[in-house]
């Protein structure tokens, strides 16, 4: 099996390249892309690539293959490759630190933006701050996500404005908040994303539900913050 | 929250809502024109002419004529934030934006009253 991968390594390179590799897979097992980078790393130790649970839950290696972002520990070989090859690349649209690791603080600067833990004023309860069983299941669809910026890596509106987009993870994070019933600074937090970055650079082409490993929906989230926006000024 | 000042109305929510409600109204001139075309195959100057003499006529395409601007202004505005890098650039394309929107609109009025 071909597989052609992004090499970069800015103390010694002076542009990035692509390597092909010859990898030799076990017969009659599908490997994961996690994998088959782990075998070429015992060819070549000086692959790097972040990884850590293997398992789909850490959100580390997250890397374009074979053209679509997703995690490599948990895309079998059978559904990326491609008239059997397989390109590896970073995540489109962050610096790179080396190889497959990218520089995720662009990211990570939008989802602190969003304020992304609960705020509330009222004095605390002496156990905790109930939900009803109704009010829990908004949040289902929201929490899951681990991220890993397969979905704001694959938006062209972030890559454009990555400062200023808050991006789809942020987004969606944004209003796991808005619509939690024990959060207090809802009409704040509205105010802080009425502007026509933050959120309505999303022009809803949907890439960050095409590639989000655990099958969420940001788009459907951002519809949400805009129609709260809506019903907020109107 | 990220201050702008050269987009539309200076809300992303307002900017949003304005882009809609104006490819609403131009989908109802459009659909209204074509249908008009179709319906009257063999038009004449004067059948045209008084379509457009009528104070409901002149009204819709007013509106048509003002959401083509924001529409495009809106649009090309979005454009250029994420194309354009270079702030004198930007700017520089923006106000060419601006300036042709203003100049369409007010020659299209010129256009429907003849003046």
């Amino acid at each position: 099996m071909l597989v052609s991968i992004y090499r970069y390594n800015p103390e010694v390179d002076d542009a990035p390249y692509m390597q092909d590799v010859e990898v030799n897979l076990p017969e009659g097992k599908d490997l994961m892309v996690l994998d088959v980078l782990n075998l070429m790393k015992e060819q070549d130790s000086t692959i790097s690539y972040r990884r850590s649970c293997r398992e789909g839950v850490c959100g580390s290696d997250g890397m374009n293959m074979n053209g679509k972002n997703g995690l490599a520990c948990i895309t079998p070989m059978s559904a990326v490759v491609k008239k059997n090859k397989l390109v590896l690349r970073p995540l489109p649209g962050l610096p790179v630190v080396r190889d497959l690791v990218v520089d995720m603080s662009q990211f990570y600067k939008q989802y602190e933006k969003i304020r992304p833990y609960l705020v509330n004023d009222n004095p605390a309860p002496a156990i905790e701050r109930l939900q009803t069983p109704e009010e829990r299941e908004k949040l289902d669809g929201l929490y899951e996500c681990i991220l890993c910026a397969c979905c704001s890596t694959a938006c062209p509106s972030f890559w454009w404005n990555p400062d200023k987009f808050v991006g789809p993870s942020g987004l969606l994070q944004a209003y796991r908040f808005l619509i939690d019933s024990r959060d207090t600074a809802t009409q704040e937090r509205l105010a802080e994303l009425d502007d026509p970055f933050s959120v309505f650079r999303c022009h809803g082409i949907m890439n960050c539900v095409n590639v989000c490993p655990k099958g969420l929906n940001p788009t459907k989230a951002i519809g949400n913050i805009r129609s709260m926006l809506l019903q907020r000024a109107t | 929250m990220v201050t702008q000042v050269t987009s539309f109305g200076r809300s992303g929510l307002y900017d949003w809502m304005v882009q809609r409600v104006s490819a609403v109204v131009l989908s109802l001139y459009t659909i209204f024109i074509i249908g008009y075309l179709l319906l009257n195959p063999d038009l004449t100057y004067d059948q045209w002419s008084a379509l457009f003499e009528t104070t409901w006529m002149r009204i819709f395409s007013l509106l048509t004529l003002l959401s083509i601007g924001v529409h495009s202004w809106i649009g090309l505005w979005s454009v250029s934030t994420d194309y354009i890098k270079a702030t004198g650039l930007r700017f520089f394309f923006q106000s060419l934006c601006g300036l042709a929107m203003f100049i369409y609109v007010v020659w299209g009025i010129q256009v429907l009253w003849g003046l």
